[in-house]
């Protein structure tokens, strides 16, 4: 049964341990290839012009100057870009982002790019090129976007999921509700009710590798691209189906990658590169500089959120609902009902309702962004719980414990749940020596609970077993952290060899069948399944090599531990034949051995995480640190602790920049005011303490080895476990996030002056 | 008979109820039924559906077998970071 | 702008490249003398990502001219290993797992550098203040410390 996904049971051998990544020594010897580090004979270097209002009519652009330039071998703007989408509203918005397309929605959206011999000249040239727009209102604020009046991004939007149809375009793309019971008998029973309003700012992933790529179309319409990319499979079917060109014909080359967290699941530049190359016909290498990536590429929604959550006196919660006002950016999305989906997905509720609103605004496409959504619904139903469980007198965490979701739950966005582990996420809590460790003053300790679904998708592997006994294990899912050694453990532990016996390769598009992205924390869990699958198709080769090899019945032939062992009395006495010399007589014993594996890995388990915080809030100056901070997750079963504990402590130290720190600052014309890192601060090392975690292993039923996605759930809580310590520190609850020092104060001096 | 539930902007396509009876025995011949019935289903199955059975979320593979007496849901499908 | 001679020496070898007055070295070593894994995450100063060391000072290469290193010292992350044995830290960084992109880790790995010929024994405040000028996304920097803290612990063994 090669494709048996059920848990196994078994005692592992290399699962679990923490060898070196294959991929180290590349790394730290400057070798490793990223998307900016390589480059073609006759390349030339892309630019692209962008629009510096936030809302515009681009009336004409005139480009005679800079392609008269020297060195100027190809100017491009939509007009080189057909629209070949065919009524598919989703690609076109995609290639609209791309290139504007006759007006300019936001700071940074693109409208002409240019490919020269060098950078200097192509600078040049785009200062050449001269546009002339017709500035339109704009509006960059989710609240001020559903004001009447405020000017309409897109005037093919209709609310979707309002009764009746609306007549008039809007700036809500759609209305969504999950829930379950009756939440105003609901919160007719309760004791308490606690009703509040939170927003949080817009932040970017803050990948330190800007997206780069090298592209090589030729005149017969085949061509290559080289890019740093989360899912070089799904570029390579966007740009080609953009671009009109065969899908076979377009390879794309997966480089290493300098950090995604869901920015670098969707083409920004990479079609602009293409359409320059088939343009000039030479390569084109494209670079973006930070500050396009921070004007230009997907940040996460900046969000307004009401929750009211009621409660009984014996900590019982009788109703909650929450409303969600998601910022998409300038095109439509479903960020909004994300955040609906998963704000109560915690607990056991009997009366729950979320509504979720996608908001269009004069801002960046929104990306995913790390289990997108989920952190600011948390944001606010976490900080509420807080509020609800001090009203009623209760510890917070028996009070979430008291609610917590379990198998059987039906959780609010839907289904009833399997086996999960948000109660035993909230027990550690409760036994964590960090609970219990003394505080000084100003300072204060908070927690807070995440959850996100993680899933699986399409994926594909070979797995090939060399004339030495060694195997190359071929993916199609792109390593953004350790992937390939985990994946290595997870063929050797299959075939019963040791780690270094394994080396894991990502494949280009042209090597190996369709992949779905690295996305939705599905790396490991799913090409791990694939891996499985390929080894015990491998395995029932090496049994018939083997079986011929002994001349005796396939059946009678067993593999354990690595080796080949006939079984029965007739033929148990024959030596065991190893891996190696199995794979030594492969050309005498039918050729190549092999095994292969295409499936759709779903299942891959939904994940729940509690975090504990301890901050220090300086009243003079509003300013807080983090002091200690603890990550406990469940991750079903961690292949390779280093990498699962890499997670939980990148989540969680992005979630720290957001609750304190970072965000996107618009002016009042609609520009992004600090578009660079010295602006846009995210955390360094002086900031942070280190991240104790405590990995919980509750098997996932539905995978071999019970693994679960681990990558995005860590960060999810800490906005809220932040909020939550701030407020016990000194006494004021923000429930504006980041909670920058200036906000900080204001909300001091505002407690001191009532 | 599946008792199917659709969450989300879905509901609006099968004439906003939030359930509806379905015999179907794999993810195949539910989202062949579904289309037979709500035309306007086709658009949200070009998109990309997630099917939610017994709790456990799947992708729109055609194979996936749904249990008798399984809890269905129907969602758009979720992207991830 | 015409171009300028360039004699420097990078990683102990004598290097010569001609670039133009106002491009910077940062772009000199990628574009020029190929060494790619000096990396680019922002231009400005702020990530720390192009760091080398210029006679013996840890700098951002972005933030200094091409043509300012006549005459100059170089080190590079290509230049930190000694023939085919690694530098402490590179084994200390795979060993504890301090990458997970590893785009960032040319960066640290100068800059830890520059900190421990500086301070063979800090404390974590220091290694922390000491990598302040470099930014991580993936790790949260936890297991850096670590592996900085490990490599300093080898290499006072030495
Ligand atoms: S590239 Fe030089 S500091 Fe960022
Ligand atoms: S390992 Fe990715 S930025 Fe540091």
């Amino acid at each position: 049964m090669p494709q048996d996904t059920s848990y196994t049971h078994q005692k592992f051998n290399v699962i679990g341990t923490r060898p070196k990544r294959p991929d180290g020594i590349d790394k730290v010897t400057g070798r490793a290839k990223f998307g900016a580090d390589t480059s073609a004979p006759g390349q030339l270097v892309g630019l692209i012009l962008r629009s510096p209002h936030a809302h515009a009519t681009i009336r004409k652009i005139d480009t005679s100057k800079a392609e008269r330039l020297k060195g100027v071998k190809a100017v491009l703007t939509s007009a080189d870009l057909p629209d070949l989408t065919d009524g598919d509203r989703a690609m076109l918005d995609i290639l609209e982002n791309c290139m504007a397309r006759g007006r300019a929605l936001y700071d940074g959206h693109a409208v002409a790019a240019v490919a020269a011999i060098d950078a200097q000249t192509a600078k040049k040239a785009l200062k050449l090129i001269k546009v002339d727009y017709k500035v339109l209102p704009h509006v960059t604020d989710v609240d001020e976007a559903i004001k009447p009046g405020a000017p309409i991004i897109q005037d093919w939007v209709f609310t979707a999921g309002v009764e009746p149809k609306p007549k008039r375009p809007s700036n809500i793309s759609q209305r969504t509700e999950f829930g379950h019971g009756d939440v105003e008998a609901g919160f007719a029973e309760a004791d308490v009710i606690v009703e509040r309003s939170y927003k949080t700012e817009q932040t970017h992933q803050g990948y330190i590798e800007p997206h780069a790529c090298l592209a090589s179309v030729r005149p017969d319409g085949s061509g290559e691209l080289w890019v740093t990319t989360q899912g070089h499979f799904t570029f390579r079917n966007i740009c080609s189906s953009l671009l009109g060109m065969d899908v076979a014909k377009l390879k794309v080359t997966a480089s290493e990658i300098g950090g995604g967290f869901g920015g670098k699941t969707h083409v920004w530049m990479e079609p602009v590169a293409l359409a320059l190359s088939r343009k000039a016909n030479r390569p084109v290498k494209l670079v973006m500089s930070r500050d396009e990536v921070f004007r230009a590429t997907g940040p996460t929604c900046s969000t307004s959120v009401d929750v009211k959550i009621g409660a009984k006196k014996d900590g019982t919660i009788t109703a909650a609902t929450a409303e969600l006002r998601y910022q998409n950016g300038a095109f439509p999305n479903i960020w909004g009902m994300l955040g609906a989906m998963t704000s109560f997905a915690c607990y056991d509720l009997k009366n729950v309702k979320s509504i979720g609103y996608d908001i269009l605004c004069n801002r960046p496409k929104v990306a995913a962004y790390r289990a997108p959504s989920a952190p600011m619904a948390a944001f606010g139903v976490e900080s509420t719980m807080d509020l609800v469980a001090a009203e009623i007198g209760m510890d917070p965490v028996d009070f979430r414990i008291k609610n917590a979701a379990k198998e059987g739950t039906l959780a609010s966005y839907g289904p009833t749940y399997g086996p999960i582990g948000i109660g035993p996420t909230l027990e550690a809590v409760k036994n964590h020596p960090h609970m219990r460790a003394r505080l000084g003053k100003n300072q204060g300790r908070g927690m807070a609970c995440g959850f996100w679904f993680n899933f699986g998708g399409q994926t594909c592997t070979d797995l090939n077993i060399g004339i030495d006994g060694t195997v190359t294990l071929t993916v199609g899912t792109v390593d953004v952290g350790g992937s390939r050694a985990s994946l290595s453990l997870i063929a050797a532990e299959e075939l019963g060899i040791p780690y270094d016996q394994v080396i894991t390769n990502i494949a280009d598009t042209a090597s190996l069948g369709f992949n779905d992205m690295t996305e939705g924390s599905r790396g490991t869990f799913s090409s791990g399944m694939a891996a499985i699958f390929a080894a015990r198709n491998a395995i029932e080769v090496l049994r018939k090599r083997a079986a011929q090899m002994w001349e005796i019945p396939v059946e009678a032939v067993v593999w354990e531990k690595g080796e080949a062992k006939a079984m029965g009395k007739k033929h148990g006495n024959l030596p065991q034949l190893s891996l190696k010399e199995i794979a030594a007589k492969a050309p005498n014993t039918g050729g190549p051995i092999a095994g292969h594996s295409e499936v759709v890995a779903d299942n891959a388990g939904v994940s729940f995480a509690s975090h504990i915080c301890d901050v220090e809030v300086d009243p003079e100056t509003g300013a807080t640190k983090v002091i200690r901070y603890t990550v406990i997750q469940d991750a079903g079963k961690a292949i390779h602790p280093d990498y699962v504990e890499g997670q939980f402590q990148g989540g969680a130290v992005q979630g720290i920049g957001w609750a304190l720190n970072e965000e996107y600052i618009y002016g009042e014309d609609g520009r992004l005011q600090n578009a660079g890192f010295l602006d846009y601060r995210m955390p360094v090392c002086s900031d942070i303490p280190f991240i104790d975690t405590q990995i919980l292993e509750i098997p996932n039923p539905n995978h071999p080895y019970g693994v679960r996605g681990v990558g995005e759930t860590s960060i999810v809580p800490p906005l809220a476990a932040i909020g939550n310590a701030v407020s016990n520190a000194v006494g004021v609850r923000l429930s504006h996030v980041p909670m920058s020092p200036p906000r900080i104060l204001k909300a001091l001096v505002e407690a001191s002056g009532s | 008979m599946l008792q199917v539930k659709l969450t989300g902007t879905l509901q609006s396509a099968v004439d906003d109820e939030a359930e509806v009876e379905i015999d179907a025995a794999t993810i195949r011949e539910l989202l062949t039924r579904l289309v037979e019935r709500y035309p306007r289903m086709s658009k949200h199955l070009d998109e990309g559906i997630a099917v939610s059975i017994n709790g456990e979320i799947y992708r729109d593979n055609w194979g996936t077998q749904i249990p008798d007496d399984a809890e269905v849901f129907l969602m758009p499908r979720i992207p991830g970071g | 702008m015409p171009s300028v001679l360039v004699s420097t020496t990078i990683n102990g070898d004598a290097v010569e490249y001609a670039c133009p007055q106002d491009e910077t070295l940062l772009d000199s070593l990628r574009d020029r003398v190929g060494l790619t894994g000096v990396k680019e995450g922002c231009g400005t100063g702020d990530c720390g990502a192009c760091s080398i060391t210029l006679d013996g000072r840890l700098v951002c290469s972005c933030l200094v001219l091409g043509v300012e290193a006549n005459g100059r010292e170089i080190t590079t992350v290509e230049g930190l290993s000694d023939g085919d044995k690694l530098h402490p830290l590179q084994e200390k960084f795979i060993e504890h797992a301090a990458l997970q992109c590893g785009i960032c880790t040319p960066g640290f790995l100068i800059a830890a550098k520059a900190l421990l010929d500086r301070n063979p024994n800090p404390t974590v405040e220091e290694i922390r203040y000491g990598l302040a000028g470099n930014l991580c996304r993936c790790t949260g920097y936890d297991k850096i410390v670590r592996a900085v803290q490990a490599a300093a612990k080898q290499m006072r063994k030495k």
